[in-house]
């Protein structure tokens, strides 16, 4: 039996797929968190039901990729029944897709989530008597505190097992604006709207979203972020790199001094330690930040307030979560370009996006710009990043001339995030680049070292000397260069095996380890991202991006090469 | 008038929405249909979007897309 969950964006499906699932889907308080199906088996009452949790679609006949999906999806998979989850809180949109749901010919089941929000806002609504007039049944629900959650899935099992069809005689059109009015007028009859009295979401949208607080907060919320995460990595990088040299020590006694075998293995050794005491200290941080964020219902007022500042760069507001993603990690990002409509919007994001720094090249940065030159030289390099993003931008939609209608989005309203939400949230991503970032991780450390141990690495080195040479950098900064398209933190990693020394100072000045942390910024995304771009955007697109990802970092390399040059 | 032209707290109905039907079908696939009533909560600065309070629902416009709705003033007060 297969039961799918359909609803508006931020509705609550993936709560309440997540309250039985067990944390597949990505929850999230902004509008298209869930971008591609999820599936996942329960038991509901002895019985083994597939679960299909939907991404958040106004319309069946919706236009982004992501409604596209639910389409897609209903017309492929036999479904036995849906489960329409509608906010309470806002019942005359919500019962519109309800309407489009009821001639589908499946036995539907709305869940009226949110119930305690909507109680909170003074709304009173009539489950039953709306039930009754669609012809369907109505259940309380409030899913993020799993109540009403049982019961739902027993008469949806039930009505699938029955084959329980909406009854005849319940309001149906196939006109939209027809729907509007009816939804609006079923919303007036079952629901009576009690006092309503100044939220608390108002009043923090009088700060949040004021036009000059606004920024001030969204500054202060942005830096004291970054600065925990750093904080965070900070503490946990030296114990953790020290761990894994005493053991790598260990490990080579094991065998003999320079033989291939222990060559191989302390490449492997310092694989594991890349991902392990460089990447997770600042990525677990971050994750769990962002999920805060998230939960909270932040993303969309930073929407808000960056839409005319992302319009510079030819974008809209809602492509502002794409770029705070990719500091995070550029996979999620590029996937994220999906909520947007226009397939030029798509391109430019996920283009922009893959020059931001995700939390791998901040590795690179924390380990030679800041451990070395201070944190004043990391932000430059920041502010450097960020400029050069917007002036890509800049040039990249002249090229291609906006024709989109511009920006358009819910602002839902704060939501308290629950510590279990984002800590399983941040750690089904971590998990996501243990399985899939970590084997390349290892395996690129390891072929590194086997091509030391042959001494393969100078073939390598002056194949890309020209560039090492145009940009001041050490012959054998190539090899690690190269092998960054794996992982962007083996160029941190590698440089201290191509090198010989891990103290970068002494075989690096400090212009050359500024240059060398701005080419790794901005060169080709890493092989997960390109994996990403091209299941997006196409090989065409993937191989356009990476060249001009090339382009950019040569260009802004060999500029931040003169320009500091001439300071020092 | 147009939304962008609108006071703040001001309740209008939406009239109409000019252009082809990529902004009239956007808009209707957040709920906003013509005759739809609707204020102003906040906007953005420098150009940035407004905050439309429609339905109890807060959403936000993108002021080029707002620019090509037109409104009429509603009587005063309620929705």
């Amino acid at each position: 039996m297969r039961i799918a969950l359909i609803g508006r964006p931020n509705c609550g499906k993936s709560t309440l797929f997540n309250q039985v699932a067990g944390y597949k889907a990505n929850t999230g308080n902004m509008h298209g968190t869930t971008v591609a199906c999820a599936e996942s088996r329960v038991r509901v009452g002895g019985e083994v039901v597939e679960l299909v949790d939907m991404p958040g679609t106004y319309t069946l006949g919706g236009s982004n990729p992501a409604e596209a999906e639910v389409h897609r999806y209903l017309g492929r998979l036999p479904v036995d029944a849906v489960i329409n989850v509608v906010d309470a809180s806002s019942l005359p949109q919500g019962l519109e897709l309800t309407l489009e749901l009821l001639p589908l010919g499946l036995p539907v089941i709305v869940a009226l989530n949110m119930l305690d929000e909507a109680a909170r806002r003074g709304l009173r609504l009539d489950g039953p008597g709306l039930g009754a007039r669609l012809g369907v049944p109505v259940l309380p629900l409030v899913a993020s505190k799993g109540r009403g959650v049982r019961n739902l899935f027993l008469v949806a099992r039930d009505s699938a097992n029955q084959k329980r069809l909406p009854a005849e005689g319940a309001p149906r059109t196939s006109d939209a604006r027809e729907r509007h009015v009816l939804a609006e007028g079923l919303a007036a009859e079952f629901s009576e709207q009690g006092e309503r009295y100044l939220t608390l979401r108002d009043r923090l949208d009088d700060i949040l979203l004021h036009p000059v607080l606004g920024y001030v907060a969204l500054l202060a919320i942005l830096l004291a972020f970054f600065q925990l995460v750093y904080g965070f990595g900070r503490l946990l990088e030296p114990p953790l790199l020290a761990l894994f040299l005493s053991l790598a020590d260990r490990v080579a006694g094991l065998f003999a001094e320079g033989s291939l075998w222990q060559a191989l293995v302390l490449g492997l050794l310092q694989g594991v330690a890349a991902g392990v005491a460089i990447v997770l200290p600042y990525l677990v941080p971050f994750l769990l930040g962002l999920g805060l964020l998230e939960d909270l219902g932040y993303l969309p007022r930073m929407a808000f307030l960056m839409d005319s500042l992302m319009h510079r760069i030819g974008l809209h507001g809602k492509a502002v979560v794409p770029f705070i993603l990719g500091y995070g990690c550029n996979v999620p990002a590029v996937m994220a370009t999906r909520t947007l409509e226009e397939p030029r919007d798509r391109y430019l994001a996920a283009a922009l996006a893959t020059l931001v720094p995700c939390a791998a090249r901040i590795s690179v940065v924390f380990g030679l710009v800041a451990f070395y030159m201070g944190p004043l030289a990391a932000m430059a390099l920041y502010l450097f990043n960020l400029l050069v993003i917007a002036l890509t931008g800049r040039v990249l939609s002249n090229l291609m001339p906006e024709e989109t209608p511009g920006l358009i989005l819910e602002m839902p309203p704060y939501r308290a995030p629950t510590a279990r939400a984002v800590i399983n949230k941040a750690w089904f991503r971590v998990r996501e680049f243990a399985v899939e970032a970590m084997p390349a991780l290892i395996v690129g450390s390891a072929v590194l070292a086997l091509l030391e141990f042959f001494r393969l690495a100078a073939y390598f080195n002056a194949l890309v000397r020209p560039l090492t040479w145009l940009l001041g950098l050490p012959a054998a900064t190539g090899v690690p260069l190269i092998f960054g398209v794996l992982r962007k933190e083996l160029s941190l990693i590698m440089l201290g095996q191509a090198l010989g020394t891990t103290d970068y100072s002494s075989v690096m000045t400090s212009v050359q380890m500024f240059v060398y942390s701005v080419f790794v910024v901005f060169y080709i995304p890493c092989i997960a991202t390109l994996s990403a771009l091209k299941r997006e955007l196409g090989t065409r697109a993937t191989a356009t991006i990476a060249a001009i990802t090339v382009l950019i970092a040569t260009v802004a390399a060999f500029a931040a090469r003169i320009a500091l040059t001439a300071l020092s | 008038m147009r939304l962008t032209e609108v006071e703040t707290a001001i309740w209008v109905t939406l009239v109409g929405i000019e252009g082809n039907d990529g902004a009239e079908k956007k808009l209707a696939q957040f709920g906003l249909f013509t005759g739809d009533r609707a204020r102003v909560v906040r906007r953005a600065p420098l150009g940035g979007p407004l905050l439309l309070d429609a339905g109890g629902r807060e959403i936000a416009l993108g002021r080029s897309l707002a620019h090509k709705i037109l409104v009429e003033p509603s009587a005063c007060g309620s929705p």
